[in-house]
């Protein structure tokens, strides 16, 4: 599994390549998750006004959230091109299906007002996208942790691989996942009405999403024999005790957070969850990145294509995070009825 | 090898990749047009530059929208259509395309949140500085993307082993034979498309006898750069074509229909090119100028296509008709500068009613050379996908041909359906025209925002015309929409409002400066309050951040 025969950049290049696609995806999943949360929660909200205010506490943001996932894609693209070229066409339908999703919600931020007042088919383009956008994450998330069929050095399955049980779980688990952070970000960014409904929303989503979580845990060690002997032999089982340590923690967090005052707990408890859920899910494939047979040094761009990337990297990663974090703090504190951003 | 999956994968990137190049093309010029507007604007302080920089930021913002999600399907066709041509090309061209996104997405998101929403909420000094930001954003990602295409027409700087392309050198991958031609071509091509635009609309305002004082800066600045670039566009595309004579000269052969290398090249200016007979059926010629233009000798020779092996030609017809409508287009461009340059000397500029009734129906003549210029050179570099090293029927992914159909029948009913609904809007919004009232450059721009996130959404609803929301509703949610502990809030930029100063508008209340867009009652003008002076324009504002 874990090469003995390489050495130096041919061994660490694709580990930190590996690593920074992982942070990129991470961040996706979390910043794009919340403003997809937002789209999946749309009908709930009832008035207009609140419609309005929902989406006006993501409109500056979900641009920027987006390129994490061009970011995922393309570093996937340059770092590990054989992965890339044999998960996307294994992937094809659910990813095809995502992006035209999320053309839809796209251009329903600028589109929506447009039609006012007879704006309802964006209002519909925008939970209908983002929702399809999120269970295609979802299945493809299934669809790579089944396992991919592998023929030489491209995939040898066919078009509808992907489907299984497993997957539309992952496909529902992400729509509920998603809609929870939504939820978490909404009693975070609003007040009054919305922020009423988001706390009421939150309960039944928190649940439901920990027992997704629970599932997942079960499930997957059950159906996939390296992912119980990744988690269920010594002395892994000791250090990776941790894992389901935090994930308990941050769940009391999170709850307290919905059923308290305070505004940002929940959304900080959720968030965490996430990341959790995504280290664990991280734990299980390593070192694979085609499982069950592809490695990232099989997929490995040649180091000097890596090292190039990665040199790049080492300062544009940075600087691009401080960017996140100057709009986010350029357009923090809650959003008003009507009030946008002040 | 499915040889539909072929055809249809090729089309589904044609369609997608063109559908696209319409947006980013006019938001590289576009995001340079509003710089320049606001550092104009900060540097004169004539209010009109401003008015121009809001309403040509509200156009930016729903052009760029769709360039994000038309754009975000081409990175992973690379993968789903063409995983062959990821494999063998993925580590040379996938470090460009990721230094594209992690040099040019990023800026170009990020700042494009500070320029569309930040009217209010930092400083104008950053505000100007965020949209030069976006601005070369545009060019640094254009830079990179067109670095990737030259390689795949000129690869240089790397080795093949077992078929897959390593790099070597990355100065030479990078800076490739064909790259500092393509990138200066397309560049000029952006920025020359953009101003045809903003002529246009220049002209539309001047026969309307509407904005008038906006209507003469973008037909003055629209001419400029027409007369400016066009005759430099033509200097890098004779360039550019003998650099392609070098590097790739079977697509040279076709674009001049040339089949045999049988002394001084005539110049073909219209044939009906025969690819089976291997001759052109009609053909007007003009003797030797065909050398002249590209060996720039009035004797000189090149390869005719006969010269090729047949299973190494592109195809010639739409090569041949595509360049010659590029060229044809180029040169209207360039004769609409130059004529305007003219009657703008003879100060007839603006009331030569068949230049302006021309120029105003002509806004779209730089994206059809675009998209002709790309067709060229794209089906120039045909059979092969990285020329000489990868074949394009070798490079598909094992997907099948039911599978591309579907996603392609998809795209094309949603680009159509939701990329027609955005350019009407764009439409509509250049009708209506940059409203508003003049600002003084050294005050913070406007009053308090009212909806500062929603400059895309504001231009959007101006183009409807319509009052987005039901009077009852408006007046139903305007008692919460004054937050009541300002303390709390994120840092309020701008003077408040004066509740006993009259906005021009005439209307009396303050709450408007608050009050969004949306949540306005009925019957007031749906473009103004974002415009209205602030009654007190005290840069000094104790509410103000410092900055």
């Amino acid at each position: 599994m874990i090469p003995t025969d390489l050495t130096g950049p041919a061994f660490w290049f694709p580990l930190i390549c590996a690593a920074i696609i992982a942070l990129a995806v991470a961040m996706y999943v979390v910043l794009d998750g919340f403003d997809l949360g937002v789209g999946i929660l749309f009908p709930y909200f009832p008035q207009e006004v609140q419609r309005d205010q929902t989406m006006n506490s993501v409109a500056p943001f979900w641009d920027g959230n987006e390129t994490w996932l061009v970011l995922g894609g393309t570093g996937l693209f340059v770092a590990f091109p054989l992965a890339y070229s044999i998960v996307m066409p294994a992937l094809y339908v659910p990813l095809m299906l995502m992006l035209l999703a999320l053309v839809f919600r796209g251009v329903a931020f600028e589109f929506r007002w447009v039609a006012k007042p007879s704006h309802q088919k964006w209002d519909i383009a925008f939970a209908a996208g983002s929702t399809l956008a999120a269970f295609c994450q979802g299945l493809m998330l299934g669809g790579l942790l089944n396992g991919i069929q592998v023929d030489g050095d491209h995939f040898g399955g066919g078009a509808f691989d992907w489907f299984s049980p497993f997957s539309l779980m992952c496909g529902f688990g992400l729509v509920i996942g998603y809609a929870f952070l939504g939820a978490c970000w909404l009693i975070m960014k609003t007040v009054e009405g919305v922020e009423r409904i988001a706390r009421r929303l939150a309960r039944p989503l928190f649940v439901t999403f920990l027992i997704f979580i629970v599932v997942v845990s079960v499930w997957t060690p059950l159906e996939f024999d390296r992912i119980a002997a990744r988690w269920f032999t010594t002395p892994n089982m000791y250090y990776l005790i941790p894992v389901p340590g935090i994930t308990v923690i941050l769940a009391v967090i999170c709850w307290r957070g919905i059923v308290g005052e305070h505004p940002s707990l929940a959304f900080i408890g959720a968030v965490g969850l996430f990341v959790m859920a995504f280290v664990g899910l991280f734990i299980s494939t390593m070192p694979y990145l085609v499982p069950p047979s592809i490695t990232l040094w099989q997929a490995a761009a040649s180091p000097k294509a890596q090292g190039f990337i990665l040199a790049g990297m080492s300062f544009m990663v940075p600087i691009i995070l401080a960017y996140t974090v100057f709009v986010y703090q350029t357009f923090r504190g809650k959003v008003r009825p009507g009030e946008g951003y002040h | 090898m499915d040889p539909n999956a072929l055809i249809l994968a090729r089309l589904q990137f044609a369609f997608t990749i063109s559908f696209h190049i319409i947006f980013p093309a006019f938001s590289i010029g576009l995001s340079a047009y509003v710089a320049t507007l606001l550092v104009l604007w900060k540097r004169t302080g004539q209010g009109h530059f401003h008015r121009l920089a809001r309403f040509w930021t509200k156009v930016f913002a729903v052009s760029f929208a769709m360039g994000v999600v038309s754009g975000i399907p081409l990175s992973y066709q690379f993968g789903t259509n063409w995983a062959h041509f990821s494999a063998v090309a993925g580590n040379v061209i996938g470090p460009l395309i990721g230094y594209e996104v992690m040099t040019a997405f990023f800026l170009e998101a990020t700042f494009l949140g500070v320029m569309l929403f930040g009217w209010h909420r930092v400083s104008p000094w950053l505000h100007v500085t965020s949209a030069i930001l976006v601005a070369l954003g545009t060019a640094i990602s254009g830079f990179w993307i067109l670095s990737a295409n030259s390689w795949m027409h000129t690869p240089d700087g790397y080795v093949l082993h077992a078929g897959i392309a390593y790099p070597e050198d990355w100065w030479r991958v990078i800076f490739n034979p064909s790259f500092p031609y393509r990138f200066a071509h397309m560049m000029t091509a952006a920025y020359l498309t953009t101003s045809v635009v903003v002529l246009a609309a220049g002209a539309r305002y001047l026969i309307r006898n509407e904005f008038e004082a906006e209507g003469r800066t973008m037909m003055r600045m629209g001419v400029g750069m027409l007369a400016i670039l066009g005759p430099i566009q033509l200097l890098l595309g004779d360039q550019h074509g003998l650099n392609t004579l070098q590097h790739q000269p079977a697509k040279i052969a076709a674009i001049e229909a040339h089949w045999e290398d049988n002394g001084p090249a005539d110049l073909v200016l219209f044939a009906l090119p025969d690819a089976a007979a291997e001759k052109n059926r009609v053909a007007i010629t003009v003797p030797h100028l065909g050398s002249l233009i590209l060996t720039h000798s009035w004797d000189g020779r090149f390869a005719g296509l006969k010269d090729f092996p047949r299973d190494q030609r592109p195809p010639v017809a739409s090569i041949f008709f595509a360049f010659r409508l590029m060229v044809a287009t180029g040169m209207l461009l360039i004769a609409m500068g130059l004529v305007g340059v003219v009657l703008w000397w003879r100060k007839q500029l603006f009331t030569t009613k068949w230049y302006l009734h021309f120029t105003a129906r002509a806004w779209f003549l730089g994206f059809i050379a675009i998209l002709a210029g790309w067709l060229t050179t794209e089906s120039g570099r045909q059979p092969y996908v990285v020329y000489g090293i990868l074949r394009t029927d070798q490079a598909l992914s094992p997907v099948s041909s039911a599978t591309i159909s579907a996603s392609l029948t998809l795209f094309v009913l949603v680009y159509c359906v939701v990329f027609s609904i955005g350019i009407y809007y764009i439409h509509r919004l250049i009708w209506n025209g940059p409203k508003g009232e003049a600002v003084k450059p050294t005050a913070l721009p406007e009053g308090l925002p009212n909806r500062p996130l929603s400059v895309a959404d504001k231009p959007t609803r101006e183009a409807s015309g319509q009052n987005p929301h039901p009077p009852g509703h408006a007046t139903q949610q305007r008692e919460g929409s004054r937050p009541t502990d300002l303390s709390t809030r994120a840092p309020v930029v701008g003077p408040p409002p004066d509740p006993a100063t009259p906005y021009p508008d005439g209307t009396q209340s303050p709450d408007q400066a608050h009050t969004p867009e949306g949540l306005r009652p009925s019957g007031q003008p749906a473009h103004e309050p974002e415009e209205t002076p602030p009654s007190d324009p005290a840069p000094h504002d104790p509410e103000e951040p410092k900055s």
